[in-house]
C-alpha cells in the first residue's frame, strides 16, 4: 500500500513538474520545475529498487547540472518578448517533434503490453538478481564484460573534457595579469621588504 | 521501533508509518535542542577567544540566550521586499532547513540507532548536501538585490568546487570500509590502528584525507575562514540581507544543522562513530551515543575556535585551494589508497 501511495505521489509531481517546466513564465521557475521533476524521478527508481541510480541521478543531475542551469538561467536576462516572436514560425516542428515522442511511447507501451520482451536485460532472458546489492551488480557488469565500452566512454568525457578546457583558456600576454606566486609570497620575511631609517632630526629620509 | 508498535496489535503499514514518524521525531527535537546549544557555544567561545563574556545574561550561564532569540524571532514582521520574487524567497528558507535536517536519516548515533539504514548511506548524505546549495541560490536571486545575488553567485561556485574532493575523500573511506552503509563504515573502523585504536584518522594514508575532509567541511558549510557568502564587509549578511524573522531563523538553524552534521559526518568517517577511541573493555560501558556526541561536539569546538582565529579566504584563493590543491590530492590519494589495497590483498 505504502508503494502504491509513493508511486502514484512521485509519478504525479514528475508529471506536474514537467507540464510546469514548459508552462511557466519565468525560465527561472522551469528550471526549478526541472529540478522537482529529477528529484521525484530518483523516488520512482528508488521504489523500483535502484537505489544507486536514484543517488546518482541526484547528485549528477540535481546536484551538478541543475545547478548550472541555474546558475546560467539567472545571469541571463532573457528578453520573454522576443522569445514569443518565432513561436508561430517554429510551432510546425514543435508539433512533429512531439508527435514522434508520443508514437515512440506508444511504440514502447504497445510493444510491452504484447509481451514481446521482458524487462531485465537486452534479450529478455535473464532475470533481475536480488541477492547482489546494486553497487555490486553495477561494478560487475561495468568492469566484467563492458570493460571495453566503459573504458572508451571514459576516453571520450576526457577528451571532451580536455577539449572545453582548451576552447575556454585564454593565454595572456607576461605581465598583462598581475599573477600571484603563493610560494614566493609566503617566503617573503621583513627583513626583505622592509629597510630600517634613523634619520637625524630635521632631515628627511631618502628612499 | 516497527515491531514495537505492532505489539499493540497495528497492522504492518500502520505501525510503519507511525515508527517512522516518531523516529523522524525523536531525531529532529533534539537536534534542534542541540542546535540551540551549539549557537550559545559558538557564542561563548568566540567571546572567551575575544577575552568577552559572551551571553551570560538570559538564565544560569547565559545558557537560555538562543531560546530567548528563538522567541524574538517569532515575534517580528516577516518583510518581503516588493521586488522579491515572493513564492521563491519564501520557499528558499524552508528548502535549507529541510535538507539540512534530512541527511541525518541516515546518521547512526549507535549501534543499530539509525532512521534508514540503507545500502547507500554515505551517498544520500552527499545527495542531500549537493541540495543545500538551492537554498542559498534561490534566496539570492529571489531577493532581487545586489548583494544577495553576488553571494548566492558565490555560494554556488564554492559548493560545487569543494564537493567534488569531498566525493573522492568519500571514494577512500568507501574502499577501506568496503560498504557504503554508515554502520558498516563505523564497524570496519574496530581496531584500526595497531588493533586497538578504534578509527580511520590513525592511518597514515587517510590522516591527510581526514584534514582535507575536515577543511572542505568547513568550505561546504560556508563557515570562516571559507564564509565569502556572508562576507559582512562587502555582502552586509549575504543572501540573508533581505530575510528578516523566521524566515531569517530558518537559514540559520539550517546553517548550523549542516555544521553539526559536517561534524558528525568527520565522527563516523574518520572518528569511529560511536565506538570509543580505544578498545578498552571498561570504555565500553560508556553507551555508544555519549561517545559520538562526545566526538562530534568536539569537532564542532575546532571549527568555532577556527572561526575566532582564522581570517576569511579571499575569493581567488578558495577556489585556488579547492580546484588546484584540493582536487589533484585527493586524486592521488584515491589512486594511492587503492594501490595500496590492491596491493595487500584488501579485496580478498
Amino acid at each position: 500500500m505504502i508503494e502504491t501511495i509513493a508511486f502514484y505521489l512521485f509519478a504525479g509531481l514528475v508529471i506536474a513538474g514537467g507540464v510546469m517546466v514548459i508552462m511557466s513564465r519565468n525560465p527561472v521557475h522551469s528550471v526549478l520545475w526541472l529540478i522537482l521533476a529529477f528529484f521525484n524521478a530518483a523516488g520512482l527508481m528508488v521504489l523500483v529498487g535502484a537505489e544507486f541510480i536514484a543517488m546518482l541521478l541526484v547528485i549528477v543531475y540535481v546536484g551538478a547540472v541543475a545547478v548550472l542551469f541555474l546558475f546560467v538561467v539567472m545571469m541571463l536576462d532573457i528578453d520573454l518578448a522576443a522569445m514569443r516572436a518565432g513561436f508561430i514560425k517554429n510551432f510546425p516542428i514543435g508539433i512533429a517533434i512531439a508527435l514522434i515522442l508520443l508514437a515512440e511511447l506508444g511504440l514502447g507501451i504497445g510493444a510491452y503490453g504484447a509481451g514481446g520482451l521482458e524487462l531485465g536485460s537486452a534479450d529478455g532472458m535473464a532475470v533481475a538478481r536480488t541477492d547482489v546489492s546494486n553497487i555490486e551488480a553495477i561494478g560487475a557488469l561495468l568492469y566484467g564484460p563492458y570493460i571495453i565500452l566503459f573504458e572508451i566512454a571514459g576516453i571520450i568525457l576526457l577528451v571532451a573534457m580536455i577539449g572545453a578546457i582548451v576552447l575556454t583558456h585564454h593565454e595572456s600576454k607576461p605581465g598583462a595579469r598581475a599573477r600571484q606566486d603563493i610560494g614566493k609570497q609566503i617566503s617573503r620575511r621583513p627583513e626583505d621588504a622592509t629597510v630600517m631609517k634613523n634619520p637625524e632630526y630635521g632631515k628627511g629620509v631618502e628612499l | 521501533m516497527t515491531e514495537f508498535f505492532q505489539s499493540f496489535g497495528m497492522s504492518y503499514e500502520w505501525a510503519w508509518g507511525v515508527a517512522t514518524i516518531a523516529g523522524i521525531l525523536l531525531i529532529t527535537l533534539p537536534l534542534l535542542l542541540a542546535v540551540a546549544m551549539v549557537i550559545y557555544v559558538d557564542r561563548k567561545v568566540l567571546g572567551a577567544i575575544m577575552l568577552r563574556r559572551g551571553p551570560n545574561v538570559v538564565g544560569p550561564f547565559g545558557l537560555l540566550q538562543s531560546f530567548a532569540d528563538g522567541l524574538k524571532v517569532f515575534l517580528q514582521e516577516t518583510i518581503i521586499p516588493s521586488a522579491a520574487n515572493k513564492g521563491i524567497f519564501l520557499l528558499a528558507p524552508i528548502i535549507t532547513f529541510t535538507v539540512a535536517l534530512a541527511a541525518w536519516a541516515v546518521i547512526p548515533f549507535d549501534a543499530g540507532v539509525v532512521l534508514a539504514d540503507i545500502n547507500v548511506g554515505l551517498l544520500y548524505v552527499l545527495a542531500i548536501s549537493s541540495l543545500g546549495v538551492y537554498g542559498v541560490v534561490m534566496s539570492g536571486w529571489a531577493s532581487n538585490s545586489k548583494y544577495p545575488f553576488f553571494s548566492a553567485m558565490r555560494a554556488a561556485a564554492q559548493m560545487i568546487s569543494y564537493e567534488v574532493s569531498i566525493g573522492f575523500i568519500l571514494v577512500c573511506v568507501v574502499l577501506w570500509s568496503k560498504s557504503f552503509n554508515m554502520t558498516e563504515i563505523v564497524m570496519a573502523q574496530k581496531g584500526h590502528g595497531f588493533g586497538f585504536v578504534n578509527g580511520f584518522f590513525f592511518n597514515l594514508l587517510l590522516f591527510p584525507m581526514f584534514v582535507v575532509f575536515f577543511i572542505s567541511a568547513l568550505a561546504e558549510t560556508a563557515r570562516a575562514p571559507f564564509d565569502l557568502t556572508e562576507a559582512e564587509s562587502e555582502l552586509v549578511a549575504g543572501y540573508q540581507t533581505e530575510y528578516s524573522s523566521m524566515s531569517f531563523a530558518l537559514f540559520w538553524l539550517g546553517e548550523y544543522a549542516n555544521i553539526l552534521l559536517m561534524c558528525s559526518l568527520c565522527t563516523i568517517l574518520f572518528m569511529g562513530g560511536w565506538l570509543p577511541p580505544v578498545e578498552w573493555a571498561p570504555l565500553y560501558y560508556v553507551p555508544g551515543f555519549i561517545w559520538f556526541l562526545l566526538k562530534t561536539f568536539g569537532f564542532f569546538l575546532v571549527f568555532s575556535w577556527i572561526w575566532a582565529t582564522v581570517p576569511r579566504y579571499r575569493y581567488d584563493q578558495l577556489m585556488r585551494l579547492g580546484w588546484k590543491v584540493f582536487l589533484p590530492m585527493s586524486l592521488i590519494f584515491v589512486a594511492l589508497i587503492s594501490g595500496y589495497l590492491m596491493a595487500t590483498g584488501h579485496f580478498g
